[in-house]
């Protein structure tokens, strides 16, 4: 099957968007190679902006575009694009519920060789707890185009997040997307697994593993973290009665995060979360790092069977 | 291009009398807020807002206005002053500074006060969002001008700097900025506590058009702002000589008064101060630092 990173389809979306909407500007620091905005840069060139390595003064510069009526994109690797800038983003854009989109390439463990100094493993906490930011996790590069057209018809701040490596389509070709709604790719009784970016073809492969077990899952693509689809979560969680959550996110305020604690008050059930255990990264292929750092269907198997037997154990 | 007649300049230093009481009375009634920083960039305010911006109250979501961007946030007692006097939402908000559900905040939130273009507070990043509204303008063809004003202490941020250089990368010649040099900091004199010198030299290095003004004399602002619109193909950094807590004269050049409201008697007096004609204050710009 043909892989795309979801990067590069970013990059392809903000050609085609900028064709159609000229109000659409790109920012960069320095990396728009890697992070493909370079595509947009080649095209319009009146429409980027490169600021070097000063990813404070690209946020602010953003924030003062979307205050003028433009709709920006500022691009960045994750790290750069979050915690480096945390402060920039959080009163110069949330605050001001400004027009800005973050568009964060190279998230996760799969960065690879580069090593933990740019592998984004705490983005998404960082996001989630700055009021009035939307959060979405595309899965395949089908999924980031939907992503990037949603974020430019909403109005407000956008953190996307997108990744480095190649990946196949896992979401149906015309599969409708729909901010903030989940989507079930499969149905089963037995529990619910919850996925978002690359770990949701992870959770499908670890669904048909369970059932030659003769244990049905559920999965569901979680791509908008936030706001939380909690309706779905709900519903999904009195059909199954045991979450696995699945994400290239430390499990601590990540996707992970906001499902225990949605359900922790709202229905109450085991949840067993799948991501980096509080660890920082390290160099080497993101073959090798999935591997060593748990996120395989076989460690979403075994999640799956402990969420199981939380459930099934008397109260 | 503001030109002062000598009647225009009695006005503005009446104007600018009743405003610094509005400063000092909401900041007395608040109990909390930055007197002497809101009394030292007033008059830069001044001139902006009644002889140099196309902006006001009727007219103000209108695309096309100049914009000002306050990234010394903790001053805005004297912004809500001026906005309030221009009819940008009622002067009765003045006594709701800094209480619960008031449209005034502690530091300017663009979301609640009409009037307020960018929010702000947390120091050093005014330049870049003014360097975002600088591109937007010149994306547009539009001949709207953006001003800025920054702290001598806030420079010290390093995103300062990031933003001094995009604004000289992108030629940004519809931004004007101002530096408030009142030489005080909360922790004394800046010279003492994180030395920004050679300051003049360090953004003619960047490459900007700097100037330098008395910060409390609107024709001496008025001719920088008239040499700032001349100047192409640069920013201008008009570093602006004042006075903290001018006009005040217990509060003049005393870092103390940064972030302190007056007692009810220091209240008296500084009210009884700014009733003078003479324009308050026994200070100049060019005494200070």
């Amino acid at each position: 099957m043909e892989k795309i990173a979801t990067r590069e389809a970013y990059g392809k979306a903000l050609v085609e968007l900028g064709q159609k909407m000229e109000k659409i500007v790109v920012l960069d620091a320095d990396l728009s190679q890697s992070t493909k905005t370079v595509l947009f840069a080649e095209k319009f060139p009146m429409r980027f902006f490169n600021m070097g390595v000063s990813e404070a003064d690209m946020m602010g510069t953003a924030a003062g575009l979307a205050a003028s009526g433009f709709i920006p994109f500022a691009s960045t690797f994750g790290v750069f694009a979050t915690g480096r800038v945390y402060d920039q983003i959080r009163n110069s854009i949330a605050y001001t519920r400004l027009n800005v989109k973050i568009a964060a390439s190279h998230t996760g463990i799969t960065v690879g060789e580069d090593g933990a100094s740019h592998q984004a493993l705490e983005d998404i906490a960082l996001m989630r707890v700055l009021p009035n930011m939307t959060i979405i996790v595309p899965a395949d590069g089908g999924q980031t185009f939907q992503a990037v057209e949603a974020a430019v018809a909403h109005d407000g701040p956008v953190y996307l997040r997108l990744g480095r490596l190649a990946v196949p389509r896992v979401i149906p070709e015309g599969t409708p997307f729909e901010l903030g709604k989940a989507q079930l790719l499969r149905q089963g009784s037995d529990l619910l697994i919850v996925a978002a970016g690359l770990m949701t073809g992870q959770a499908l492969e670890a669904a048909e593993m369970l059932e030659k077990e003769g244990i049905q899952a559920s999965v569901a693509n979680l791509h908008t973290i936030k706001p939380l689809d909690g309706e779905f979560l709900i519903r999904m969680a009195k059909d199954t009665g045991a979450v696995v959550t699945a994400e290239e996110h430390s499990i601590l305020g990540g996707l992970g995060g906001a499902v225990a604690e949605f359900l922790a008050e709202n229905f109450p059930l085991p949840v067993v979360r799948v991501g980096i255990q509080d660890t920082f990264g390290e160099s080497g292929t993101p073959r090798a790092l999935l591997q060593k750092y748990g996120l395989t269907p076989e460690s979403l198997v075994l999640a799956g069977k402990k969420a199981l037997k939380l459930k099934n154990s008397p109260k | 291009m503001p030109v002062l007649t000598d009647t225009n300049l009695e006005e503005l230093k009446q104007k600018a009398l009743k405003l610094r009481r509005d400063i000092v009375s909401m900041i007395y009634e608040a109990g909390s807020g930055h007197p002497g920083g809101s009394l030292s960039v007033l008059d830069i305010l001044v001139l902006l807002y009644y002889k140099v911006m196309k902006v006001d109250a009727d007219s103000y979501l209108d695309h096309d206005r100049d914009r000002l961007v306050l990234s010394k946030g903790h001053a805005c007692p004297a912004l809500y002053a001026v906005l309030a006097d221009k009819g940008f939402f009622p002067a009765g908000e003045l006594g709701r500074l800094r209480k619960i559900n008031s449209m005034l905040q502690g530091h300017p939130d663009m979301c609640k006060t009409p009037g307020v273009e960018m929010s702000s507070g947390s120091l050093g990043q005014g330049l870049s969002v003014a360097n975002g509204m600088a591109l937007a303008a010149r994306l547009e063809n539009s001949l709207r001008r953006i001003f800025v004003i920054l702290g001598d202490g806030e420079i010290q941020e390093g995103q300062v700097w990031e933003a001094a250089m995009t604004s000289v990368h992108y030629r940004l010649d519809n931004l004007v900025a101002f530096l408030d040099f009142n030489g005080l900091q909360i922790d004394g004199w800046i010279r003492d506590v994180m030395s920004p010198e050679p300051l003049l030299e360090k953004w003619r290095s960047f490459g900007w058009h700097t100037l330098e003004v008395d910060g409390h004399d609107y024709r001496s602002l008025a001719e920088g702002v008239n040499r700032a619109f001349a100047h192409k193909g640069a920013p201008t950094m008009i570093l602006a000589r004042t006075v903290k807590g001018k006009g005040v004269s217990f509060m003049e050049n005393k870092a103390g008064w940064h972030g302190k409201a007056p007692g009810k008697d220091e209240y008296e007096q500084a009210l009884s101060e700014l009733a003078s004609a003479k324009g308050g204050g026994v200070s100049h710009g060019k005494d200070s630092y």
